[in-house]
């Protein structure tokens, strides 16, 4: 993380092209991982592991998002509704067929990776704004279908109870279960998202972010890599959605609304459009955030109100903080809270010396 | 042996018509340049060439194969790369990256070996790698490998972008205007390079450019077009005097005369 190249030597490519080159941040990298795995579970209580939880799934979701937005550069208002297309294959293939977690988890991204990239099939033709609503079409037609075709929805409160998940004969059913079992989804997410921009196929995407004819001419199919990032966008909401679906225990489709579109655009373009880390701190940071404002409220609304006031306030004053503060990032930090963290590691990068 | 057929071609913009019947043959390994005032149709014809446009009537044939209405992807894959009047390189991303996308129909790999970055996946990357490493030192630019593009000066940009198409390894290889807007000293590392490209590595070079100094030196075989037209075609020399050429640059024939 924060870490010097001074003094390190690479002697092959292969090192050179390490996802860590350097030592020091191999070790911080490693450090950070056994902390989340080993030393966190152990001492958090129920209650910190559940927002732990919250974030570790918005962290899928918005790594999906930011594969499409942020380095492909097709805007998506449809990410809530991909999750749900997951959301509903696990939970109709779990009650109705009865497969197992391993089975589901997966079948809901396909499921859902195959729907994005119907969605995303006139990004051939149109880009930008366009493409914007065109995916917001079909947010609102996945949304309607899951709401009005019974088969799917299951009746009239349109949400499935779903069974406890279980791998082998291990119930995952506590706080700190869970938070195995989603962490270790999100850390492959993370690892599977690291290295695809740094092979073929998202130096592609990239490309066609930055310059689409120049990256046709140089032979990428445009239209092809186009349909993919929107399949591997897709699975990670897809899989976002199953995640969301065994947490809760349950599949309702108001869980997946355009709000939760916007809300997860709002987490890569506070976090930092085409950067993995930035969809880690934006999705943590958005969901930490409501938590925190709530207790500030409460703490100093509690001084000039009574209880109940306080009580009402705290929904509006969340909101108008919540939007104040996207504003003020937008402001302050176009490129998110990455380009922030990647501020402070540059200077501390040759400090003391300037130079 | 012509490596590029160009018969006939016409392509019309509305009301205008960019390219008015070319017929072009460029042979293999030779350096052919393309000049003309601004306008004639010079770029249409790379576009043309490479799949950006595909034109209304005649026919572009590579290498025995007819191209003339493939999309530029297949024919980059065919060995055709090419730089672009205006940049075109990707800003956000570094050197390297840019000179790797310069080798995406070289490489194989799909999707899951390349997010497990194991096994044959990664050893593509590494062997690639190797051959963009041989190109950054060809082209001398060893110390800025790692900065992101957007932040080069001009002159390096259009460097790095000769690089990426060079990373193709391309048949040919078709460059419009190179050195516009660079120095007298810029203009001679260019020039170098693209001989270089040429004579050592035998590709054929295809190149569009307003400088005659560097045109006259360094070309093999001249072809002029004007509003559309080919006027003329052949050495340096014979170019230079030709009476077509002269009055398209200088408008002193005999019709305003």
């Amino acid at each position: 993380m924060i870490h010097r190249e001074c003094g390190v030597l690479k002697t092959s490519y292969a090192a050179d092209m390490a996802l860590y080159p350097v030592p020091l941040a191999r070790w911080t990298v490693g450090a950070i991982a056994a902390a989340a795995f080993g030393v966190f579970p152990l001492l958090a209580g129920d209650y910190l592991l559940s927002i732990a939880n919250l974030a570790a799934i918005a962290v899928v979701g918005a790594i999906g998002l930011n594969i499409l937005t942020g380095y492909t550069g097709q805007i998506s208002l449809g990410h809530g509704a991909f999750m749900s297309v997951g959301a509903y294959t696990a939970a109709i293939l779990a009650t109705r067929a009865g497969l197992p977690v391993w089975v589901c988890l997966p079948a809901g991204g396909a499921m859902a990776a195959l729907v994005g990239m119907i969605v995303g099939s006139p990004s051939l033709r149109i880009k930008g704004l366009y493409l914007a609503i065109a995916t917001l079409a079909g947010q609102f037609v996945i949304e309607w279908t899951i709401n009005h075709v019974t088969w799917i929805s299951g009746g009239v409160q349109a949400s499935i109870y779903v069974p406890r998940p279980a791998l082998g004969g291990l119930l995952i059913q506590s706080q700190r279960e869970m938070y195995y079992f989603i962490m270790t989804v999100a850390a492959l997410g993370v690892v599977a998202a690291l290295n695809l921009f740094r092979t073929r196929a998202g130096r592609a995407f990239i490309a066609i972010r930055d310059h689409d004819v120049a990256a046709e001419i140089i032979g990428i199919h445009i239209f092809r890599y186009k349909l993919l990032a929107f399949a591997i966008s897709s699975f990670y909401a897809g899989v976002t959605g199953v995640l969301y679906t065994y947490y809760l225990g349950i599949a309702n489709y108001e869980q997946f609304t355009i709000v939760t579109s916007i809300d997860f655009l709002a987490m890569i373009i506070i976090g930092g459009l085409g950067s993995i880390l930035g969809s880690i701190f934006g999705a943590v940071f958005l969901t930490l955030l409501p938590i925190v404002l709530r207790y500030v409220v409460e703490g100093i609304g509690g001084l000039f109100f009574t209880i109940p006031d306080v009580l009402n306030l705290i929904t509006n004053v969340q909101l108008i903080l919540f939007g104040a503060l996207i504003v003020f990032f937008l402001v302050v930090e176009p490129e998110g809270l990455n380009k922030l963290w990647r501020n402070i590691k540059d200077y501390f990068r040759v400090w003391p010396f300037a130079y | 042996m012509a490596l590029l057929w160009i018969e006939d071609v016409v392509k019309d913009f509305g009301g205008v018509r960019a390219l008015d019947g070319v017929s072009l043959e460029v042979r293999e390994r030779e350096l052919l340049a393309v000049i003309g005032p601004n306008g004639a149709g010079k770029t249409t014809l790379l576009n043309g060439i490479s799949g950006v446009y595909h034109p209304h009537r005649g026919r572009i044939t590579l290498g025995g194969l007819d191209i003339t209405h493939f999309p530029p992807h297949r024919v980059a894959r065919l060995g055709v790369a090419r730089t672009f009047q205006n940049i075109a390189l990707f800003k956000g991303m570094t050197v390297l990256d840019n000179l790797m996308l310069g080798r995406h129909v070289r490489m194989r790999s799909g999707i899951f070996p390349s997010i497990a970055y194991w096994g044959l996946a990664q050893r593509e990357e590494v062997r690639h790698r190797e051959r963009v490493e041989e190109i950054i030192d060809f082209l001398k630019i060893q110390d800025i490998r790692k900065r992101v593009v957007g932040a080069l000066p001009y002159g390096l940009q259009k460097r790095v972008e000769l690089g990426r198409a060079l990373a193709l390894e391309p048949r040919l290889l078709l460059l419009d205007e190179p050195m516009t807007g660079m120095n007298q000293e810029e203009k001679e590392d260019m020039a170098r390079f693209v001989l270089d490209v040429s004579e050592e590595w035998g590709v054929t070079v295809v190149l569009i450019e307003h400088d005659m100094g560097v045109v006259m030196d360094i070309s093999d075989r001249v072809a002029v077009l004007d509003q559309g037209r080919k006027i003329a075609e052949g050495s340096p020399g014979e170019v230079r005097s030709d009476p077509a050429v002269i009055e398209a640059y200088l408008g002193a024939g005999k019709r305003r005369a």
